[in-house]
């Protein structure tokens, strides 16, 4: 078995010094093939990244336009700060586009005009810490969020009855 | 013209033209059923020239906005006597008038007025006195005439030479709103821009004093509460909290302040000690908490929670730290004001939709709606309880009214443009 093991470590080296003979006669046209093959795979490293960075860019848009489709207004029902199904649909597409970015946002609470002004404040606070609660718990760190309320002081339709309420029982995303 | 003389008459206009816009003026809807009738004569001037301001005529619309008199027109005078000798009660009888109020008005440094009230029917003096103050006061002096006389004849003290605090809001359609915090005598004459923002203003309330005022603003673009001094002038930021900064509403020793302040997570209200700056928390609950209202005892507070599901008034008993429900008609009751009696106490409440304003009784615990209209709010009763101040929809557009706390008189006060909203009706002025 020994002898067996000798032969075969002396065919290796044999075998090892013939290449690298044969190398050697070809050396100047194997590195311009080595370099060739080098940029190529740079420029499809390079291309691989800025397609990459172009998809994430289109990635980024096709966010930051389903954002824009879904509109930065959730509204709610009278007296009620409960997230509506439409409205959390709505913020899952600014959820998914702050995920991919570092930006700040401000809530800013609404209600009608119905009920005390400073009863409202507060229930426009709730409506605000709603939609705050809703994105924290998908994801969104809470020191990014800011909350105001604006009550009953801001309305987006002056006049009353509910076509107009319905408009300013909102919250608003900036 | 010379330019500085542009500048000036470019000023005076501007400043014409930010008191009209929050120039209210008073319409009554509705007065008692069987007003006195009196007949105020235009007082005697002394002096050179045209009187300064006509004092028997702020006295008329005084006594007549009260609901409880019916005062004769001047041009049905026969005469204007201005002293005992010169009245001819058969002439005051003949237009049915029951007292005749006549004065005399000099200046010398101050203004005095000097004036006395008779009894028709029987030919006899009620009562005479004396004001004295600043010319520049007039309006103020005449209205301390109508105290005097409505207390004559009401057993009510007057509440006519004090002032209120209002916001108005001009609409912009094109972007921010326009929010004015005005100060106007009782009966919206002299109207003063305390501040101009385009931020929302909340909330005004008086010091006990009516020397200071405090009020909520969104011009750092979050709410907190200011105060101001109404003779100096300086303004100081009391909070700068997150969340809520809301209600303030000044103790009746005038040393603290109770508020609403969300930092905990939710409304609460606290009581800020004004000379520390310390806050006490006073509720403690995840409900919210709002809209505090002292009892002038200051032993309580009164405030709105929706603790039990639906907004409703509590009282806070600051002895004890014990709370007590305190309305149970109707699903929404919020706002509460009381009169200096502690006794009655003025509300928002909800009635099949709408929101009224009511008074509650502490003691007999009735409820009594006073208004009709659909979207009443922020009820301010005046210093002798006999009125309450409110604000609510007339048309399209926000207007102030006012309505007797018994509900027989009924007036309104309409502002030339813009919404009116807030009234807050200041305590006895300190003379």
């Amino acid at each position: 078995m020994k002898q067996f093991a000798v032969a075969g470590k002396v065919m290796t080296l044999l075998f090892t010094a013939a290449f690298l003979v044969a190398c050697s006669s070809s050396d100047t046209k194997d590195q311009e093939a080595a370099a060739a093959a080098e940029a190529a795979a740079a420029a499809a490293a390079a291309e691989a990244q800025r397609a990459a960075a172009a998809e994430q860019a289109e990635g980024q848009m096709r966010l930051q336009e389903a954002a824009a489709a879904v509109g930065n207004v959730f509204y709610f029902e009278f007296d009620s700060s409960t997230l509506t199904a439409e409205a959390q649909r709505a913020l899952d597409a600014h959820i998914a586009l702050l995920q991919g970015t570092e930006k700040t946002v401000r809530l800013e609470g609404h209600t009608d005009e119905r009920g005390t002004r400073d009863y409202n404040m507060a229930l426009g606070e709730r409506r605000a810490n709603s939609v705050r609660d809703y994105m924290v718990v998908n994801g969104v760190a809470s020191y990014r969020i800011e909350t105001v309320s604006y009550g009953e002081e801001q309305p987006v339709a002056y006049g009353s009855g509910e076509t107009n309420w319905v408009q300013n029982r909102r919250v608003e995303l900036k | 013209m010379n330019r500085f003389s542009q500048v000036i008459a470019g000023f005076a206009l501007l400043l014409a033209m930010s008191a009209a816009h929050a120039q209210l003026t008073i319409e009554i809807t509705q007065g008692v059923d069987n007003p006195t009738p009196i007949a105020v004569v235009p007082f005697a001037w002394q002096g050179a020239g045209t009187a300064p301001e006509d004092i028997a005529g702020v006295v008329n619309s005084d006594l007549s906005r009260s609901g409880q008199f019916s005062p004769v027109d001047r041009r049905d005078m026969l005469g204007f006597p201005s002293v005992q000798k010169d009245i001819f009660y058969r002439d005051w009888r003949a237009l049915n008038t029951e007292y005749i109020l006549i004065g005399r008005v000099s200046i010398a440094g101050q203004m005095r007025i000097e004036y006395e009230l008779y009894d028709v029917t029987r030919q006899t003096q009620v009562f005479s006195a004396v004001e004295e103050g600043s010319p520049n006061e007039a309006r103020m002096l005449a209205h301390r005439v109508s105290d005097r006389v409505y207390e004559q004849l009401t057993g009510i003290p007057g509440a006519f030479a004090t002032r209120l605090l209002y916001v108005s809001v001009t609409r912009n359609p094109t972007g921010k709103d326009y929010y004015r915090l005005t100060l106007a005598d009782s009966d919206g004459a002299r109207p003063i821009v305390l501040l101009e923002s385009r931020e929302p203003v909340m909330s005004p309330s008086w010091s006990p004093d009516g020397n200071q005022i405090a009020y909520v603003s969104f011009e750092t673009s979050r709410p907190a509460v200011y105060r101001q001094d109404l003779r100096t002038g300086a303004r100081e930021q009391l909070t700068n909290f997150r969340g809520l900064n809301s209600s303030p509403a000044w103790s009746p020793d005038g040393n603290s302040m109770a508020m609403v302040l969300s930092k905990g997570g939710n409304p609460d209200i606290y009581i800020m000690n004004l000379a520390t700056k310390r806050l006490t928390q006073i509720t403690r609950h995840y409900a919210i908490d709002t809209e505090p209202a002292w009892m002038p005892d200051g032993q309580s507070l009164l405030f709105t929670s929706d603790r039990g599901g639906r907004p409703q008034i509590y009282r806070y008993n600051l002895r004890t730290g014990n709370t007590d429900r305190v309305t149970f008609e109707g699903n929404y009751n919020a706002r509460a004001r009381v009169a200096q009696d502690g006794r009655n106490v003025v509300l928002v409440t909800q009635r099949s939709g709408q929101f009224h304003i009511a008074i509650l009784d502490l003691v007999t615990e009735r409820t009594q709606v006073l208004t009709s209209t659909a979207l009443d709010e922020s009820p301010s009763i005046a210093p002798n309880g006999s009125m309450v101040l409110y604000a609510t929809k007339y048309g399209d557009r926000g207007i102030l009214a006012a309505v007797s706390v018994d509900g027989g008189v009924k007036f309104r006060l309409p502002a030339r443009d813009g919404d009116v909203r807030e009234p807050a009706w200041s305590p006895y002025m300190r003379r």
